[in-house]
């Protein structure tokens, strides 16, 4: 593999990259939110008046 | 924008990303002078298209904001500036990396467009520091407004850097004769301009629901506290 083919590879890697780590992020912090959404869940039932 | 859209703008996005990358290597004969770096090319400068649009929008919302007082425009100025960031630092460093093979060094200091490029990335890396150092509320809506419309000013500058350098060492493809390619690198071109353009309206409307939900949320808890 030549120097420019190497670094050529690297760029799109980058981008790739990038783009896979955001959506990484985002994945998490869905799950996070997920988390959120479970434990208002219970805490609105606690406070329903049959609850 | 609608959550709804997501999956489309998704599999749209995905669809044009391979298309892009299978044009670039596949179809779009190689350049005489560059040979295979060339290629990069086609990444990077829709990136860096990409990012004066995310913050041209950005502006745009902040403007909105301070104009007809529109609300969420501060929210959607934020995700757009956040956005210009990424696809600006993927910029810098895919042209680092096209300088390395073209140039022999990963930076020059010497070359108008590279530095104003940076200044135009630093001035938007400073809004984060300006959001997060005050605390939420219509103050820091409105100063965040002003900063993000002061930065689209140079927007214009740095795109026209490179006519109006006299180095002209970095490569100008479109001049006042039309793009300086043949039809099928042009096509190239434009498909890996769309897919980039497409992956940006997809994170933005990504991070926007992510981010209007979790407010939802907050104000949630807030009243079952």
């Amino acid at each position: 593999m030549s120097p420019s083919e190497r670094y050529t590879a690297a760029a799109y890697l980058v981008v790739f990259a990038a783009v896979l780590l955001y959506v990484v992020i985002i994945a998490s912090k869905l799950q996070r939110l997920e988390r959120e959404v479970t434990q208002l869940v219970e805490l609105a039932k606690k406070r329903a008046p049959d609850g | 924008m609608r959550v709804v859209k997501l999956p489309v703008l998704a599999t749209v996005s995905t669809a044009l990303l391979g298309l892009a990358i299978a044009l670039a290597f596949f179809y779009a004969p190689a350049d005489a002078d560059q040979g295979l770096s060339q290629r990069i090319f086609y990444f990077h400068v829709p990136l860096a298209l990409t990012s004066y649009a995310c913050f041209g929008w950005g502006a745009w919302k902040a403007l909105r904001h301070l104009w007809k007082g529109d609300p969420g425009a501060d929210l959607e100025s934020y995700v757009a500036i956040h956005q210009g960031v990424i696809f600006g630092s993927l910029t810098l460093l895919t042209g680092s990396i096209w300088a390395r093979i073209s140039w022999g060094v990963w930076w020059s200091w010497s070359e108008d467009q590279l530095v104003l490029f940076l200044v135009l990335f630093l001035f938007y890396c400073a809004y984060f520091m300006l959001r997060f150092s005050v605390d939420a509320g219509p103050a820091r809506a409105n100063m965040c407004a002003v900063y993000a419309l002061f930065g689209v000013v140079l927007i214009p500058v740095s795109f026209l850097a490179i006519r109006l350098s006299k180095k002209f060492i970095h490569p100008v493809v479109f001049t006042a004769h039309g793009p300086q390619m043949t039809g099928a690198q042009f096509l190239t071109f434009c498909v890996c301009l769309a897919a980039i353009l497409v992956l940006f309206v997809t994170l933005y409307t990504l991070e926007l629901a992510g981010k209007r939900l979790d407010a939802s949320l907050r104000e949630l808890r807030e009243l079952l506290a």
